[in-house]
């Protein structure tokens, strides 16, 4: 049987969604949850990953060491995995805390075109002998030969895997198979893919990219993540195993926690709304949802200008400041004061 | 007028960029522009500028000490470890733009005066340099700052291989000096790459958080440090706020690199190198005016 490793990032991805205030007990009850659902990969933490926590991004309401020792204590079988962005997280501060928190799964993340800044990150954790892997995000900002050239230095850093982000889910499954299929020729290690929902492609793009090699999909429980949110994993796990592909998930299991996840987790479902598709097709990172609503209705202008002017501008995820300045440009424009 | 001779240690992009600048100053004059390579691209343009260069490294400097008064070191932290007894022993006034933090952290907007009296001074990084005057002005004008967060964006373009590899030295560089000279709790530092093209200049936002914020006073204090910095880094300028929010006080700065050797969107190089410039010049006028007196 064909096997897919299924990796989780509701408790992380889905931290954007509720303004990065997931608490310590929320985290408890999904962790034990995917635990006994067998989910294999269970990751955590801020949304922008460990040590993001910030007056930028969102300040986490449950800090990183507190998560971390929440999801360790709840984590049986599953690993704990967490999410790393250099220039945001240090080796010092952040990865060397987690590590000794018993962190398993370590994925180090870049822009799409910036690879070379994980390389001490990626070196380190592979020394702490960790499992890891390099992770580009926001992948539609790059060509396939590009992010084949990126992942390849993160393959030589020592990434045991290559995960590509559709971080502003902006991919059609035909962009997703020519970037999957380069890279798995061109890499000696698995490649996996990572959706967002904006244009209803979560599921469709996943497999696309399961069909063109990828083994190791992201789902996070009834899509729980950034904007429109990601593949929602209970529907993605059904997929495969209708399609013949194994995950060593339990089902039944995986159905009961993705029901923890909507009564404990979550304000609200997650859904595509009007301005998901809006930041979808100006290729905006999802995680810039919360901050350009708030922006747009302090200074009365419309969300979906700043999230095409932002797309214009090719503003990358973690350059959250940049809104303000939009928003001010666009209110100049309007003949508002800022 | 006479000039104040300096000595450049390091013929890379930094390096050839500083002896440009001192090229066109009224209080420098370069004395020696030091490497390891005669065919480098620096050592190249410094030749075709019609100045005295060299490829025998700090041996250059310890066997003719005369090059100079003022020593750049723009090589690496490892090597400044190397270079900074020996040109302590030589009496030289020694400024550092590499990440070794042997001297005291200099923002000349804010101490300039006080490094005059050191023989060793540490630009930080090019986000300190950015960011710490705003952060100093907030210092200045608000009480019981609880955190200072600092994020600049760069263009790819502008960050070299060993910006890449040690982003991490940058971020806790930089926390220290947004630390020192803020008086803030705590304080963060983060950057981001942008690859877009045309390049993008680089931005830098201060945020902060504090008891009851006092725009007033901080808007006029802001007035005066850009005013300072824009003497010796004129592409600085304010582009958002001072304002308030999400409960934040919000500050965007933006820096135009003077494209000298170096590209205009270059601004968190330039203003390192401008700063250098400024605190050399600040150590030539007093030392100039000390021998006519």
């Amino acid at each position: 049987m064909k096997h897919v490793l299924i990796s989780d990032p509701s408790l992380r991805d889905g931290n954007h969604a509720v303004r990065h205030k997931l608490t310590a007990k929320q985290i408890a009850a999904y962790c034990i949850a995917a635990d006994a659902a067998g989910i294999p990969i269970v990751e955590v933490g801020h949304g922008n990953g460990i040590g993001a926590s910030s007056l930028q991004l969102g300040e986490a309401a449950c800090d990183d060491e507190t998560t971390l020792k929440t999801a360790r204590e709840n984590l049986k079988n599953s690993k704990l995995g967490i999410h790393v962005i250099p220039g945001f997280a240090t080796i010092k501060k952040d990865l060397k805390m987690a590590i000794d928190l018993g962190v398993d799964v370590i994925r180090v993340a870049s822009h799409c075109t910036e690879a070379d800044v994980t390389q001490s990150h990626i070196e380190f954790a592979r020394k702490e002998d960790k499992i890891v892997y390099g992770v580009l995000m926001m992948s539609h900002m790059a060509s396939k030969q590009v992010l084949l050239e990126e992942a390849r230095k993160m393959e030589s850093y020592g990434a045991q895997g290559i995960i590509i982000m559709d971080s502003s889910g902006n991919y059609l499954p035909s962009d997703v198979k020519e970037r999957i299929d380069t890279l798995v020729k061109g890499l000696t290690v698995p490649v996996g893919f990572h959706a967002h929902n904006n244009l209803g492609m979560a599921i469709a793009n996943s497999i696309a990219a399961l069909e063109s090699g990828a083994e190791i999909l992201d789902g996070c429980a009834r899509g729980f993540g950034a904007g429109a949110g990601n593949a929602q994993l209970e529907v993605l796990v059904a997929v495969l195993h209708r399609m013949g592909y194994e995950t060593g998930i339990n089902f039944y299991k995986l159905l009961d926690a993705s029901d923890v996840a909507e009564k404990q987790l979550m304000e609200v479902l997650p859904s595509i709304s009007s301005l998901s598709v809006v930041s979808g097709l100006a290729g905006v990172f999802s995680g810039f949802m919360k901050p350009v609503s708030r922006i747009a209705e302090k200074y009365n202008l419309d969300p979906r200008d700043i999230f095409f002017e932002l797309g214009k501008r090719k503003i990358v995820a973690g350059q959250e400041d940049f809104i303000m300045e939009v928003a001010k440009d666009l209110s100049l424009k309007s003949g508002k004061n800022v | 007028m006479s000039k104040l001779k300096v000595a450049i240690l390091g013929t890379g992009n930094i390096g050839t960029d500083l002896m440009v600048k001192i090229l066109r100053s009224e209080y420098l004059k370069c004395g020696a522009f030091v490497g390891r390579n005669l065919v480098s691209q620096g050592i190249q343009k410094a030749q075709q500028l019609g100045v005295n260069v060299s490829a025998e490294g700090i041996d250059y400097i310890i066997k003719n000490p005369d090059c100079c008064d003022i020593v750049f070191d723009a090589t690496s932290a490892s090597a400044h470890f190397e270079h900074a007894p020996v040109l302590k022993k030589l009496g030289k006034f020694v400024i550092d733009l590499t990440p070794a933090k042997i001297g005291g952290m200099c923002v000349p907007a804010v101490n300039l005066i006080e490094c005059l009296k050191l023989d060793n001074v540490n630009m930080i990084t090019c986000g300190g340099q950015a960011s710490i005057p705003i952060a100093y002005a907030i210092g200045q004008t608000q009480k019981n700052i609880d955190y200072i967060e600092v994020v600049s964006a760069i263009a790819s373009r502008s960050a070299g291989p060993a910006t890449r590899l040690n982003l991490d030295e940058y971020i806790h560089t930089t926390e220290e000096g947004i630390k020192k000279f803020s008086g803030a709790k705590r304080t963060k530092a983060i950057l981001n790459l942008n690859p877009a093209t045309p390049c993008i200049n680089m931005q830098t936002t201060v945020m902060a958080k504090v008891e009851k914020p006092d725009l007033d006073s901080l808007t006029k204090k802001l007035s005066e440090l850009v005013s300072i910095v824009k003497k010796y880094v004129p592409g600085y300028e304010i582009v958002v706020g001072p304002t308030i929010e999400n409960d934040r006080i919000f500050i965007t700065v933006r820096v135009k690199g003077l494209g000298d050797y170096l590209p205009e969107y270059a601004g968190n190089l330039d203003i390192i190198n401008c700063a250098a410039i400024g605190i050399a010049e600040e150590y030539a006028r007093h030392s100039l005016q000390g021998k006519k007196s």
